[in-house]
């Protein structure tokens, strides 16, 4: 790296509390094998991970077997959702698979996220690992049908995935269950999981209330489990290799590999597969290095949470070591701020953004978005003062859990984060109004999908 | 079995009622939406709940019992 870089990027990785010692363990692991361009066929998938377990059997009680076997297996793994939550993969399958009536699977690549770009990658990419795990899953819940969600802008995914399909009917005799793919609006909202069924049933993208939960009543009032594409690939490969080979990599607390979406001042920008717990030095070491000192890093995209320069040095990127520094990894967004950029501008710009991308349903989150918005826009601003931060955490209070889905909830902790993580700036504009830095051009990626556009293909350990 | 309160936040739309009719246990924010107190009800809490939301206007207010409210919604 070079003198440019940030000083917490210098020095090598060391992870504060990562403990354990393992064998080594290939990584990639879900851009295993990858072509230099275009999307891995039904071939070299073969060829790379070898055939698909569980292939299905005729006798019902072995299916049943087979299949109860394949959530234990998951459940060893310690597998976590890769949309955000870290919710553990296989309670979501024994609650979908507990139903009476016949599942659906739903495959959530819909990424309304414009900081992460790890899922239409893996469907541009990938589309048979992420497809195998819709179909590993369906058969573990007892499914019929497997329904792969993309983002309407995601067009090399789109088309990736559709021509998978059809690689795949061409080969397999009509054996269930079936696969089928549909786009959701791009809409920051929209791959929330009621509103992604709400989508599939035909109605606006928007959250629902629940209950009924979408494990009990989800896609044409069925049991349907609705997991993000990168888990589902995860499942693939556990179905193949094993628990304990999933283990082999991460945290003991955070199993296996991860991808992630780098975006800022670094040479190489885009989706990496890292270790969970891998450092963010290395991160940026594999991108090329900073190419400018940074503010802090955005981590879990935009209803993450920041974390300021001083925080950056030996961070390791899993959730229990984010969670002194009050984030998680989320859905694996890492995006980092250049020094030259005004955390407060970008702040303010962002709580607007956040603000529109409501689903304008829920009224704390309508008009409580919308006042912290300006509030933030006041602090900015400046001559607003101290009035304007007791408007925020006033607001941030009426705001949190009282919206359908976690909208608002996210909104506030990017917004708060930020005002804890850049302290400084945030009270030299209260005081003194606008800095140089107010006029640049945007950093953070809002709206339009204007990050990393070339997908880096290598992968990096901890 | 004990209940709660409980909001649907898409169906509601600030009408107030529920706060009149059970001010102990709901106030309204500076938008007019309520703000619970979600603690368990106690005893004519209960019947005083069920008053106030059959009188909500798009019954948006739920009063759960202690399972149902202890289920929550994912994002």
């Amino acid at each position: 790296m070079n003198s440019a870089t940030a000083p917490t990027m210098q020095t090598p990785p060391a992870p504060p509390a990562a403990t354990h010692e393992q064998p080594a363990a290939a990584l990639p692991r879900l851009l295993a094998g990858i072509p230099a361009s275009g999307a891995m066929t039904l071939e070299d998938h073969l060829a790379v991970h070898g055939e698909m377990p569980l292939t299905g059997t005729r006798r019902r009680r072995q299916a049943r077997e087979q299949a109860a076997g394949l959530i234990d297996e998951v459940q060893r793994a310690g597998l976590l959702g890769h949309g955000g939550a870290a919710f553990p993969a296989a309670t979501k399958m024994r609650a979908v698979a507990s139903q009476r009536r016949r599942a659906i699977v739903v495959v959530n690549a819909a990424e309304g996220e414009p900081a992460s770009l790890k899922d239409r990658t893996l469907l541009e990419i990938v589309p048979h690992l992420v497809i195998d795990g819709g179909v590993l899953a369906a058969r573990a819940v007892g499914a019929d049908e497997v329904i792969v969600c993309a983002c309407e802008s995601a067009h090399a995914g789109i088309e990736a995935a559709t021509r998978a399909i059809e690689e795949r009917d061409e080969r397999v005799s009509s054996q269930a269950p079936k696969v089928r793919l549909a786009t959701v609006p791009s809409h920051y909202v929209a791959g929330q999981e009621t509103a992604l069924v709400s989508h599939l049933n035909g109605a606006p993208a928007r959250p629902t209330f629940t209950p009924p939960m979408t494990f009990e009543q989800g896609v044409a009032r069925r049991p349907t489990l609705v997991n993000n594409a990168e888990t589902l690939a995860h499942l693939a490969l556990i179905a193949r290799h094993g628990a304990s080979w999933f283990r082999q990599v991460g945290t003991p607390t955070q199993p296996g590999s991860a991808l992630v979406t780098l975006a800022g001042p670094v040479a190489r920008p885009g989706v990496y597969e890292i270790e969970h717990g891998a450092s963010l030095s290395s991160l940026v070491a594999a991108a090329g290095g900073a190419s400018a000192r940074l503010h802090g890093v955005l981590v879990g995209g935009y209803a993450g949470s920041w974390i300021g320069a001083e925080h950056l040095h030996g961070l390791a990127l899993s959730n229990e070591h984010l969670a002194p520094h009050g984030a998680t990894f989320g859905a694996g967004v890492v995006l980092a701020l250049s020094e030259l950029a005004c955390p407060v501008a970008e702040t303010a710009r962002l709580a607007r953004w956040l603000a529109g991308q409501s689903t304008r349903q829920c009224g704390p989150c309508v008009h409580g978005l919308d006042a912290l918005a300006t509030s933030v826009a006041q602090i900015a601003a400046g001559g607003a003062q101290a009035r304007a931060a007791r408007r925020v955490d006033q607001l941030a209070s009426l705001v949190a859990r009282r919206g359908a889905c976690g909208h608002p909830d996210g909104a506030v902790r990017v917004i708060l984060s930020a005002m804890d993580a850049f302290q400084a700036q945030f009270a030299d504009h209260a005081r003194h109004g606008p800095c140089d830095a107010c006029a640049r051009p945007p950093e953070l990626p809002l709206p339009a999908r204007t990050v990393p556009s070339g997908t880096q293909r290598t992968a990096l350990r901890r | 079995m004990s209940h709660r309160v409980r909001v649907n936040p898409i169906a509601c739309e600030a009408h107030g009622m529920c706060a009149e009719l059970l001010p102990e246990r709901i106030t309204l924010d500076e938008w007019g939406y309520p703000l619970l107190d979600e603690q368990p009800l106690r005893g004519a809490e209960v019947e005083h709940a069920i008053r106030a939301a059959r009188a909500c206007p798009t019954f948006a207010l739920l009063v759960a019992r202690e399972r149902d409210a202890a289920r929550d919604g994912s994002r």
